[in-house]
């Protein structure tokens, strides 16, 4: 029987373990900092956390569900159950400020904030994370993940990833 | 082939999302046999991103698919267990890659039905098919984009280019019209709002194509006669070579796993 106090506990315990679960494919970001840990939850069946893709194919979920059982295994919470939710369906606006930021750190200009369809058919002005120009061209709308592009800046002539706006 | 195929109780329900499934699946698989042949790195990428998301909404659906139809039949055995003869897709999306052109113009087709497609599902009654349609809508939308970047810029190329773009599209026409085929069985569905009756889709599914190919320079086709038989599995010759590689492993080494 789980008392609500200590249920409030495992939960706490088991959302901080599985938001430490990093990307595998960009190992920077955290799954709490990209918006693809959704909720934990605590019954007298277990801990069920629920995650959502960011793209239907994204092969990283299964390395993630895995990631997340093994972090939870390590606070001594055996066998969770991992649920993958669909809706509502993953958007950039939910990555983090400091996942942003930590984005750029790491050479890949970030999503920008509320663009959704607009910035996708739009005008896009996407800042080099190498040197700040906004005198930058897309070579290819995919890159070598499903979520990012190709670019390169026309002023410091880098090749850089871009996190599409999804 | 070793393995016994599967029989799936097609009620509407299942049907309608197995024909969804198969049209993912099998134009996936078709653009991901480009993957290291492609004309360029950046197109080979393309073409794989494109394969992966394509993968990733058939399995969601097959595995809708096998909830509703509720035997055991995962996505794994709906996709690996079935003869060319159960399967639902399009005959459009079978249809062998070619050339560069002819792949274009071939997602091209699709993209400009799916994107709108998908949109309208979004408001679909039923609530997994309505959050499958939120995640496609967004992933065809990119498909939409990219594949008329690519008719224009081979419609509106070279002598070479623009032959072969105009030959893709005048030898893929007759598969469009299956796009907006609904049957009885999709009926019943559409009337208590969990489909969207895909003739609703025609009008802006002409106007993106002829914009497209009014600035490719390219030559819509005049033909109104329309091949069909894909949605009740009456395929090409093309789908059964593609299903034999496709299922091998399943087929040759029964439950195999890695």
């Amino acid at each position: 029987m789980v008392t609500a106090s200590t249920s409030q506990d495992i939960r706490q315990t088991a959302w901080n373990a599985a938001a430490q679960v990093v990307d595998p494919e960009i190992p920077v970001l955290t799954i709490a900092d990209l918006g693809v840990l959704r909720d934990v939850t605590v019954t007298d069946d277990g801990v069920e956390v629920a995650i959502t893709p960011t793209y239907s194919g994204c092969p990283a979920m299964n390395m993630i569900a895995l990631e997340i059982e093994l972090a939870l295994a390590r606070e001594g919470i055996s066998n969770p159950k991992i649920r993958t939710v669909l809706s509502p369906a993953w958007t950039t606006d939910w990555m983090s400020e400091q996942g942003r930021q930590k984005l750029k750190e790491y050479g890949i200009a970030p999503p920008q904030a509320g663009g959704g369809r607009r910035a996708l058919f739009g005008e896009q002005q996407v800042a080099c994370p190498q040197c700040g120009s906004v005198n930058t061209e897309v070579l290819s709308e995919f890159g070598s993940t499903s979520c990012k592009a190709l670019w390169r800046c026309k002023t410091c002539r880098e090749p850089f990833d871009y996190f599409k706006c999804h | 082939m070793t393995t016994a195929s599967i029989t799936v109780k097609e009620s509407p329900l299942v049907l309608y999302a197995l024909r969804r499934a198969d049209d993912a699946l099998i134009l996936g698989h078709r653009v991901s046999e480009w993957c290291g042949h492609a004309p360029m790195l950046e197109e080979d990428m393309a073409l794989a991103n494109m394969g992966l998301d394509l993968i990733g909404q058939a399995r969601e659906l097959y595995t809708y698919a096998g909830k509703v139809e509720g035997v055991g039949h995962d996505e794994d055995k709906l996709a690996y267990l079935r003869d060319v003869r159960q399967y639902r897709n399009l005959l459009l999306v079978e249809q062998p890659n070619g050339d560069f052109a002819r792949t274009i113009a071939r997602q091209f087709f699709y993209a400009a039905f799916a994107d709108p497609y998908w949109r309208a599902m979004m408001k679909s009654r039923d609530e997994t098919l309505a959050a499958i349609a939120a995640k496609s809508e967004k992933e065809s939308a990119y498909h939409l984009r990219h594949t008329s970047e690519w008719m224009i810029r081979l419609g509106d190329g070279t002598a070479e280019s623009h032959r072969r773009a105009q030959t893709a599209i005048d030898d893929l026409w007759a598969f469009t019209g299956e796009l907006f085929h609904a049957d009885q069985s999709d009926a019943e569905l559409i009337a208590s709002g969990v489909a969207v009756d895909p003739e609703t889709l025609r009008g802006v599914w002409m106007e993106t194509v002829s914009n497209v190919l009014g600035v490719a320079a390219l030559k819509r086709p005049a033909s109104d006669w329309m091949q069909k038989g894909g949605r009740t599995g009456n395929h090409t010759e093309h789908l059964g070579h593609l299903l034999s590689e496709l299922q091998s492993m399943q087929r040759t080494f029964p439950n195999a796993t890695w």
